[in-house]
């Protein structure tokens, strides 16, 4: 089956999360997002442009040591709505996980447009950013009600 | 004639009923339906002699109403005054901001929690796009957005869309010329959704570097909107019903020459108007500077004057609504179909 055939392309790991399905060419912003630098001490692999009957080509991120929260989840859904993620435990898969993303965004990611009143000093009311279309993901803020620059918004992740 | 002031201080305090319940707050045209759009319009109309001065109608007695403006603008903030007082309500203004509390670090959420104590309903203006919403997320009063940043300025939309229906007995099959800055001037996007969602066709008149925005053609299109774009304003004149004109901005020009020769095509006079239909209208949302000529104002075509005036009437059946007061037929008014041409 492809997607066995997939992951066999880089190393199974012991203990970790693999996330599947992410859209060709994204696995480097998911790693900016999860926070995943060169500053870790535990391997991090990456295949990208991987072949799949599903999305046609796909980017694979496997990461040592680490299981990924549910708001690393929710931050997930912004770029790579469709990713599956595996939880794995003793090289086998312990969880599965599936990006879930609401009608809200609440509190993952600031609004990309500058002069939204959200972005007060110490504003204490939540970011939210509403789902307006799934495919391709389109956000609108709340407050200000912007389209929200998809290529921007991983550098407003909270 | 007017009924005795206890038989209205009975009903209002019988509408009243009840403060604390969830309140709808106006923030952009989407928080009204059509239906809802032309009952304010309605009650407006109602209001007409109210808001001259013809009748006194003091829906709004014991009710106090909080102007919060974090920048200036003297006649909106104005019109939101005489509207709640007209009405036998009162305010409190909270600008001037810059010489309050507000500019020295205190949230917009600490100073709505604060002024929600205070009032029944807060007009608000605010340079930042959103703030509206913002408050109105920490307010229990409902907010009236009085314009927010590059957002929303529904009051604006309201009181046009009354000004075109006074005119005209109809908004549904009006062609309507939009004219001069169309990419950065708030007020004709919100007008421009409203119009088409009530059934008007569009011509937008713009310089090239001021088109309207291709996300709002879209939107537009997508409602079923007929639009036809143009560069030449002479073109538009004879088919339209209205003319909306704004003001183009020097700011949006690299330099003067390029800003002189592109709003010199935008101006309106007298002498162009003559092959416009008899009943078209000529609006401008106000303060103008030069794309209207005094000669215009004496022709029956005019209308910008009374269009400020009826943001008066609009706010206050804004007002009403939101504070969940029904607007009775005013006794004897007599005025409420005119065309309020006396004004
Ligand atoms: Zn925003």
């Amino acid at each position: 089956m492809p997607s066995e055939m997939s992951m066999r392309r880089v190393t199974a790991i012991n203990n970790g999360t693999v996330i599947d399905h992410i859209p060709a060419g994204c696995a480097i912003t998911v790693l900016k997002m999860l926070g995943v630098d060169g500053g870790r001490a535990t391997p991090v692999t990456l295949a990208m442009n991987v072949p799949s009957e599903k999305m046609g080509l796909k980017d694979i991120v496997k990461i040592e040591d680490r299981e990924i929260s549910q708001s690393d989840l929710d931050k997930l859904a912004l770029v790579a709505p469709e990713a599956s993620v595996s939880i794995i435990r003793a090289y086998s898969v312990a969880e599965k996980l599936q990006v879930n993303l609401g009608e809200d965004v609440v509190n993952v990611a600031a609004c990309t447009f500058a002069n939204c009143a959200s972005h007060g000093p110490r504003e204490p009311l939540p970011h939210r950013l509403v789902v307006h279309g799934r495919d391709p993901l389109q956000l609108r803020c709340h407050y200000c009600g912007r389209e929200q620059d998809m290529d921007s918004i991983v550098d407003n992740l909270l | 004639m007017v009924p005795a002031p206890r038989q209205w201080l009975w009903w209002v305090a019988a509408v009243n009923w009840g403060r604390g319940v969830a309140v709808a707050s106006l923030i952009t045209m989407d928080d009204l339906s059509n239906e809802d759009i032309l009952a304010v319009l309605d009650d407006a109309e109602r209001l007409l002699p109210v808001a001259r001065g013809q009748a006194y109608l003091p829906l709004l007695q014991g009710k106090l109403l909080g102007n919060l403006f974090f920048e200036p603008s003297t006649r909106t903030r104005m019109s939101f005054e005489t509207a709640m007082k007209r009405l036998g309500g009162d305010v409190i203004n909270l600008g001037d901001v810059s010489s309050s509390s507000l500019v020295k670090g205190e949230t917009l959420y600490d100073t709505i929690r604060m002024v929600d104590g205070y009032v029944d309903i807060i007009a608000m203006r605010h340079p930042r796009q959103g703030a509206a919403q913002y408050a109105s997320d920490s307010a229990e009063v409902p907010i009236l957005n009085g314009g927010d940043g590059a957002g929303h300025h529904p009051t604006q939309t309201l009181l046009d869309l009354f000004t075109i229906r006074q005119a005209h007995g109809t908004i549904e099959g009006l062609n309507v010329a939009l004219v001069g800055d169309l990419r950065f001037g708030r007020t004709v996007h919100s007008l421009s959704h409203a119009l088409v969602r009530l059934g008007c066709s569009l011509t937008l008149v713009s310089p090239d570097s001021l088109r309207m925005p291709s996300e709002i053609i879209d939107d537009l299109q997508a409602l079923g909107a007929t639009i036809i774009q143009s560069e030449d304003l002479a073109v538009a004149i004879p088919s339209a019903d209205v003319i909306y004109m704004t003001r183009i901005q020097k700011e949006r020009f690299p330099d003067e020459d390029e800003y002189q020769r592109v709003a010199g095509v935008f101006k309106l006079a007298a002498a162009d108007l003559a092959p416009a239909k008899g009943g078209m209208i000529v609006m401008h949302p106000l303060p103008r500077v030069d794309e209207i000529a005094p000669d215009v104002d004496a022709t029956v075509h005019a209308r910008y004057f009374e269009q400020a005036f009826n943001g008066v009437v609009t706010r206050m059946a804004l007002i009403c609504r939101l504070l969940d007061i029904a607007v009775p037929a005013v006794p004897d008014a007599g005025t409420s179909t005119d065309s309020g041409g006396e004004s």
